[in-house]
């Protein structure tokens, strides 16, 4: 039989994080892409993670646009490009190529396949009302992993005792 | 009836519950670290997903993610969340004695 000699972690372990509620205000690749990596390290680890999409953060779960998710190249000191050149039609297309490639070598999975992942961790997705209203959208534009369409009040209720977190 | 009893074990464990030496992990010892990790009945997909994490370790020295467990080890992501809902890679891990897989994906 084998015993185990349980580290001493009781005395004065901070309380762990059981449940996050992050929500996805923006609608670039570098605007999607934290929030989801947060969720899904969290259900990783064991923590309750819900998703909230919100603004243009609501193309991460559109139908026919979460493919078409790009980085900005025009206000983005990040990229360290000049904003004239990243202006140049055509630009955010090839960055955003460039940095899927990059992406796919680090087996880091795309958006629609990352959001499908993260919905079968058992994560909630949740589309913003206020959001769904303002772009004259509805329940049939978003993927099918989509929990529901729910107001702001809703998303405070669900979140009750949750750590938010905005992205 | 001659009877024998068989030395225990000590393991020693980092801060996080994972084995120092995965070489001191025998497969008799997975029932003991399931019910540490809160498995109490252990079905064939968990012992699917822990012996698939025996092999990687060897071959890739580190354990896989859970992206790499849901393409790889035959059970899905659903799945294996279903079996290990403290975290599947994590869980699996530890009970396979072996380290903490690290990547953010």
């Amino acid at each position: 039989m084998a015993t185990l000699t349980v580290p001493d972690t009781a005395a004065a372990a901070p309380p762990r994080i059981e449940k996050v509620s992050i929500i996805i205000s923006k609608g670039s690749l570098d605007g999607v892409y934290p929030g989801l990596i947060m969720a899904n390290g969290a259900r990783a680890e064991g923590i309750q993670a819900d998703l909230l999409f919100t603004f243009f953060g609501l193309d991460a779960i559109h139908r026919s646009r979460h493919e078409h998710i790009k980085i900005a190249t025009v206000g983005n000191p990040g990229l360290h490009l000049a904003t004239w050149l990243g202006g140049v039609p055509g630009m955010s297309s090839v960055m955003t190529h460039y940095l899927a490639s990059k992406m796919e070598k680090l087996d880091i999975p795309s958006i629609p396949e990352f959001v499908e992942m993260i919905a079968d961790t058992g994560a909630k997705l949740y589309a913003c009302k206020a959001s769904v209203d303002l772009f004259g959208l509805d329940r049939s534009d978003f993927i099918d992993q989509v929990e529901d369409v729910i107001t702001v009040g809703e998303f405070y209720d669900k979140a009750a005792g949750w750590q938010i977190i905005f992205t | 009836m001659a009877t024998l009893t068989l030395p225990a074990t000590l393991v020693e464990l980092n801060d996080e519950g994972f084995f120092l030496h995965p070489e001191q992990w025998t497969e008799e010892m997975v029932p003991e670290l399931a019910r540490q990790a809160g498995i109490e009945h252990l079905t064939d997909t968990h012992w699917q997903v822990i012996r698939f994490m025996r092999k990687e370790y060897p071959e890739k020295g580190a354990g896989p993610s859970v992206r790499v467990l849901g393409k790889t080890s035959g059970v899905s992501i659903k799945e294996l969340y279903e079996v290990f809902p403290t975290g599947p890679a994590k869980t699996a891990a530890r009970i396979a004695g072996i380290p903490k897989p690290r990547g953010c994906i």
